[in-house]
C-alpha cells in the first residue's frame, strides 16, 4: 500500500506536508497530500465549518501578456467561449478552452489584473495534468505581439471555508474587499501576493498565489491560527463533489461540450449568439437543439457509494444508459453521490434511475448540480 | 483462543471450530473514514480467497478476502448502521463476520501477531 512518491515534482510545501504528517501519494506528476492525520472527513467537515488551507500549488499559473487588454482578449476569445474583452479589471472568470470539435482540451481560470499598470495581461490558472497540453495550445496560436509566461517559481494555495475571510483579515486587511471572483495584488504579513476571492469548495474563500520563497511562511502563518486546519486532495474531491463542480478529465474531458458537462454559465450572451469560437457549430446546435448527453447530479438510496466508471441504467433495464464520472460519500450529507452523463430526456431533476454496484442496482434520482448550497461571498452593491 | 493475521490484513480470532474475522488497525488506518460495509449473507459458503465483505472509505472500496474456507454464520450488522465503527475498534468490536471453519488445518498458513507486526514492518 505505500505509494511510490520518487522522481514527483515536488510543490515548495512539500516539507510542511511531510512535517504536518500529510499522506503523500502521486498526483498529476506532483507528490501531493490525500490527507493529513485528521483524515479525509474531519478534513472536509472543517472546512465546511471553520476554514481549509490547501496547497494547490501542482497547478499551472501562466499569464498572457499583449499590448493591451482588448488585444489580448480578443486572442483568448478564440480559445475559449466567454466573454473576455468586457470582463473588468480585478475581475476573473471560469472558462473552457475547446478542441475543434467543442470538446473541453481544459477548464481553467482567467482574471484580469486590477492593477491598471498591468493592462494588457490576462492570468491563467490550469489543471496540473493539463498544463503542457493547454501551453502548447496556446503558444502554437500566439500572434506577434502576445506571449505566454508560464511561471514555476509561484506556490498556490487555498484558503476555504465561512471563516476564510476572517483569517485572512488578519495577514491582507486587502481581501476583505474583495468580492466573489474578483482579483487583486496584495501584501499578506509583508509578502507580495496576487489573492482572487474563488475557490474550488463551494464556501467562501481565497486562492492565493506566492513567491515559491514565501510559501511556506504563508502556510504557517495561516495554520498556527486555531480555525485553520490543513487539508488535502481527499477532501477537496469530496468538497467538489459536493459543491456539483467538475474534475477535469473525469466529468469533463475532449469529448464532452460545455452543454453536455452543463457549465454553459462559462458561455456569456455575446459569444452564445455568435458562436464564434472552436467547435462553435456543434455548441451552438446543442444550444439550440439540446445535446444528446448531459452531466446529471445523482443522489443515491442507502449507503453505498457508486464510483467512476458504475453504470448507469434505468430502473429494471439491463442496459447502461450512461456511466458516472464521479462519485463517493458526501460527509456534509452523510450519504453517496455522484454525477454522470445520461441521454439528456433523462436529465430532469427527479428522474429516478439506478446505478449499477458490484452487479446490483442502487435506485438513485437525479438531483440538482449542487448538493450542498454554495456560500459565495457577494459584495453589497 | 487463538488469534491469526492474514497478508491481506484480516484477523481471526477462533474458538472452537469457528473464526471471527475482521481487518488489522493497520488496515483500517490505511483506508480512512470508513463509510460503507457490506457482509456476506448468512449460509454463505465460502472458500479461502474469496470476496466476503466490502468496505468503503471516502475515497475507495476495497474487499475484505477470506483466508479460510467455511460458511458464514453471523454478520456484526452494527457495522452497517455505524460503518465508523471500523476506524474506532477494528480488533474488536468492529469485527465483520463469524465462519465456521471447513478445514482448521489451513490456520496454518497464516501468521502469529508477532510475525503480522514484523511483515506491517516490511511494508
Amino acid at each position: 500500500m505505500v505509494e511510490q512518491t520518487t522522481d514527483l515534482l515536488k510543490t515548495p510545501l512539500y516539507d510542511l506536508h511531510v512535517e504536518l504528517g500529510g499522506k503523500m501519494v502521486p498526483f498529476a506528476g506532483y507528490a501531493m497530500p490525500v490527507q493529513y492525520p485528521l483524515g479525509i472527513m474531519k478534513e472536509h467537515l472543517h472546512t465546511r465549518d471553520a476554514a481549509g488551507l490547501f496547497d494547490v500549488s501542482h497547478m499551472g499559473q501562466a499569464a498572457l501578456k499583449g499590448p493591451d487588454h482588448d488585444t489580448v482578449a480578443t486572442f483568448l476569445e478564440t480559445l475559449v467561449p466567454s466573454n473576455i474583452k468586457e470582463l473588468k479589471a480585478g475581475k476573473q472568470r471560469y472558462t473552457v478552452l475547446l478542441n475543434g470539435e467543442g470538446g473541453i482540451i481544459d477548464d481553467l481560470m482567467v482574471s484580469r489584473p486590477a492593477e491598471p499598470s498591468r493592462e494588457g495581461e490576462l492570468l491563467l490558472v490550469v489543471n496540473a495534468a493539463r498544463k503542457s497540453v493547454d501551453y502548447d495550445v496556446i503558444r502554437a496560436r500566439l500572434p506577434e505581439g502576445i506571449s505566454l509566461e508560464t511561471y514555476e517559481d509561484k506556490a498556490l494555495l487555498a484558503l476555504q471555508g465561512p471563516k476564510a475571510a476572517e483569517v485572512m483579515a488578519l495577514h491582507a486587511p486587502e481581501a476583505a474587499e474583495l468580492g466573489f471572483m474578483s482579483v487583486a495584488s496584495m501584501e499578506f504579513d509583508g509578502v507580495a501576493v496576487h489573492v482572487s476571492r474563488s475557490g474550488y469548495t463551494g464556501e467562501d474563500g481565497y486562492e492565493i498565489s506566492v513567491p515559491a520563497g514565501a510559501a511556506e511562511a504563508v502556510a504557517k502563518a495561516l495554520l498556527a491560527d486555531e480555525r485553520v486546519e490543513a487539508i488535502g486532495l481527499g477532501a477537496r474531491d469530496s468538497l467538489r463533489l459536493e459543491a456539483g463542480l467538475c474534475l477535469y478529465g473525469h466529468d469533463i474531458d475532449e469529448t464532452t461540450s460545455p452543454v453536455e458537462g452543463d457549465i454553459t454559465f462559462c458561455m456569456q450572451k455575446r459569444r452564445k449568439e455568435a458562436g464564434d469560437f472552436p467547435g462553435g457549430e456543434r455548441i451552438l446546435k446543442e444550444l439550440a437543439q439540446g445535446p444528446k448527453r448531459k452531466r446529471v447530479a445523482l443522489k443515491i438510496d442507502g449507503r453505498a457509494p457508486a464510483r467512476e466508471g458504475a453504470e448507469i441504467r434505468v430502473p429494471g433495464a439491463d442496459k447502461a444508459i450512461g456511466i458516472v464520472t464521479s462519485g463517493g460519500f458526501a460527509p456534509t450529507l452523510g450519504a453517496p453521490i455522484a454525477m454522470g452523463y445520461v441521454p439528456t430526456e433523462f436529465s430532469e431533476v427527479g428522474t429516478e434511475l439506478a446505478l449499477v454496484v458490484r452487479g446490483r442496482e442502487l435506485p438513485a434520482t437525479v438531483t440538482t448540480t449542487t448538493f450542498v448550497p454554495q456560500r459565495y461571498y457577494r459584495k453589497p452593491k | 483462543m487463538s488469534t491469526y493475521f492474514s497478508e491481506d490484513h484480516e484477523w481471526l480470532k477462533v474458538e472452537g471450530d469457528v473464526a471471527t474475522v475482521g481487518i488489522t488497525d493497520y488496515a483500517q488506518a490505511q483506508l480512512g473514514d470508513v463509510v460503507f460495509v457490506e457482509l456476506p449473507e448468512n449460509g454463505k459458503t465460502l472458500s479461502k480467497g474469496d470476496e466476503a465483505a466490502v468496505v468503503e472509505s471516502v475515497k475507495a472500496a476495497s474487499e475484505v478476502y477470506v483466508p479460510v474456507d467455511g460458511e458464514v454464520v453471523e454478520g456484526n450488522e452494527a457495522l452497517v448502521e455505524e460503518p465508523g465503527k471500523v476506524n474506532e475498534d477494528p480488533e474488536n468490536s468492529a469485527w465483520f463476520f463469524k465462519i465456521k471453519l471447513s478445514d482448521k488445518g489451513q490456520l496454518e498458513g497464516l501468521m502469529d501477531e508477532a510475525a503480522y507486526k514484523a511483515y506491517v514492518e516490511t511494508l
